[in-house]
């Protein structure tokens, strides 16, 4: 059963395209990372799911319709920026706040016990640490006893700890039947969460698979030299020229160390270094563009 | 309508925790009444009383412009507003929760202008016509909540501070509401049946004594709040929240 779904959703802001044709389908049980750099448009689809915002084409739907209507919304749960609490409200009255809108809520008291808030519930949420209004957004989630959570960025800030018990919560639901779409800057988070990610960048999704193909995929290195010229090299997703060095893209800095040896190619100072998750994904994305841009340039004669 | 009630609740939560905040509301009515009303027209019945009733006018406007014109400004900047706009429920119960805050705390700023009318001057009115009084208060909300919430809605809260300061000043002024009736001077006698005070003030000085409301004001008043009616409804459909270039 799909719990919500984008079907060649584009979302504008002025000249800027945030989300360019995404389609994307989340199952009743799934628990979806959704993983990307700063930018990458991550917000603003979880925006239109929740029925923030509209798509400026294409269509966008939850438990089968609009998502900008209310009832839509019974059974979603959302994370607020942690720095949004109404700073002079307590934490108990913010649980009642959000529960009065749920025709089923779950108990105050049992919510809090549940994300270690209990003994904090007649404190103000300006007053808190930002850990604990953290877990306290995080919580807010929850509340209405929701079948799809939203959780925009949910852990970060929090120490180890905080964060395990945060995961705790989370898979718990997940184990309950509960339906998960979160978005996170921390590989890590999305390989303890996730059984499929989905990589955005540049408003396009570049990757919808599981945990393990996405790691491969995630999987590049930085092979870096200095060289006057490099030939063309299987297994290259991506060159960059940076400060007299040449940077490779490589899955596979083995194999393309002895290509490189083997082309005869003159070359000094090899260094071999992983790269971060959000290279990776500029290597990604750049291949994506640079594929966009042959495509138009080779159709460009055939429309003249 | 209990959502609706909830949201008021907590409206008036928030204010109620930052008290030094009621007392914006209440200073400008109560200084031009201790200040201009009590010394110049205190002894005379029938002047007081018109004098107490533009006083009340005044704090139905200032109250409802910025209550509304920077309360919603200044959620809508707040990253909370987005997210109770996920909740399951529609405009309608935060929009009535607020009407309903906003009209509690109107009704407290002008409790100490007829507090003062009745103890330091000779402004008398009977119970019918603080009755009339009372109800005209409600009707004349409305356009100057319009007002506010058009401002709210199309203007980041520093710009709708601003705003809604200098619409204020002109408008009261320009309407009259600092003069006596009919005695106002030249210019603001001709431009004042044009502004959205004027019909209001009007209207409250026909309910406290028998002065004879002008079709014209009236007309005008109601131009008004359909124009700005419809002005509020394009900028709420307008806004998605704050937005950044």
């Amino acid at each position: 059963m799909i719990l919500a779904r984008t079907v060649d959703a584009t979302r504008r802001y002025g000249d800027v395209t945030a989300l360019d044709r995404v389609s994307l389908e989340v199952h009743a049980g799934e628990l979806v990372g959704l993983l990307g750099p700063n930018g990458a448009g991550k917000s603003t689809l979880i925006n239109l799911l929740v029925g923030l915002r509209r798509a400026t084409s294409g269509r966008v739907e939850l438990f089968g319709g609009d998502p900008r209507d209310p009832t839509r919304r019974r059974q979603i749960g959302v994370t607020p920026q942690e720095t949004g609490l109404p700073a002079t409200l307590r934490v108990g009255e913010v649980v009642d706040y959000v529960a009065a809108h749920y025709p089923n809520p779950i108990g105050r008291g049992e919510l809090l016990e549940r994300f270690g808030l209990a003994d904090l519930a007649a404190r103000q949420t300006g007053g808190l640490s930002g850990g604990q209004r953290r877990r306290l957004a995080v919580a807010l989630a929850f509340v209405g006893r929701p079948r799809l959570v939203f959780l925009d960025e949910p852990t970060t800030g929090l120490d180890v700890e905080a964060r395990r018990t945060l995961w705790d919560g989370i898979t718990g639901f997940h184990a309950d039947g509960g339906t998960v779409l979160l978005t996170s800057h921390y590989l890590e988070e999305i390989e303890a969460l996730a059984d499929r990610v989905v990589v955005l960048g540049q408003g396009r999704v570049l990757a919808d698979d599981t945990v393990e193909a996405i790691r491969g995929l995630v999987g590049v290195r930085r092979v870096s030299l200095v060289a006057d010229h490099v030939p063309p090299l299987p297994g290259v997703i991506g060159v960059e020229h940076a400060d007299g060095r040449t940077h490779l893209l490589t899955t596979d800095s083995d194999g393309l160390v002895r290509d490189l040896v083997h082309s005869g190619v003159p070359f000094r100072d090899l260094e071999i270094r992983p790269t971060s998750l959000e290279e990776a994904f500029l290597a990604i994305t750049q291949r994506e563009s640079a594929d966009a841009e042959r495509t138009a340039t080779s159709a460009a004669p055939a429309i003249a | 309508m209990s959502l609706a009630l909830v949201h008021a609740r907590y409206q008036l939560l928030e204010i109620m925790r930052v008290p030094a905040a009621l007392v914006g509301t209440v200073f400008f009515p109560v200084a031009a009444m201790l200040f201009f009303v009590v010394p110049f027209s205190g002894q005379h019945p029938v002047q007081a009383t018109y004098a107490t009733a533009s006083m009340a006018t005044f704090s139905v406007i200032s109250s409802n412009l910025f209550q509304y014109g920077i309360g919603v400004a200044e959620d809508r900047n707040q990253p909370w507003d987005p997210y109770t706009r996920t909740l399951p429920a529609g405009p309608g119960p935060r929009l009535t929760g607020r009407i309903l805050a906003c009209l509690a705390m109107m009704f407290v700023s002008l409790l100490p202008v007829v507090l003062i009318a009745a103890v330091a001057t000779e402004a008398s009115v009977t119970v019918g016509g603080f009755l009339a009084a009372a109800g005209t208060v409600v009707l004349i909300t409305v356009p100057f909540a319009l007002m506010g919430l058009a401002i709210g809605y199309a203007l980041p809260s520093k710009a709708a501070l601003a705003v809604a300061q200098v619409l204020f000043f002109p408008m009261a002024f320009g309407g009259g509401l600092m003069s006596p009736p009919g005695d106002a001077p030249k210019i603001i006698e001709v431009v004042a049946p044009y502004l959205p005070t004027r019909g209001a003030v009007e209207l409250m000085w026909a309910a406290v004594g028998d002065f004879p409301v002008r079709p014209l004001s009236l007309l005008m008043l109601v131009v008004w709040t359909a124009a700005m009616g419809a002005l509020a409804v394009w900028a709420y459909r307008r806004d998605e929240g704050r937005r950044f270039t």
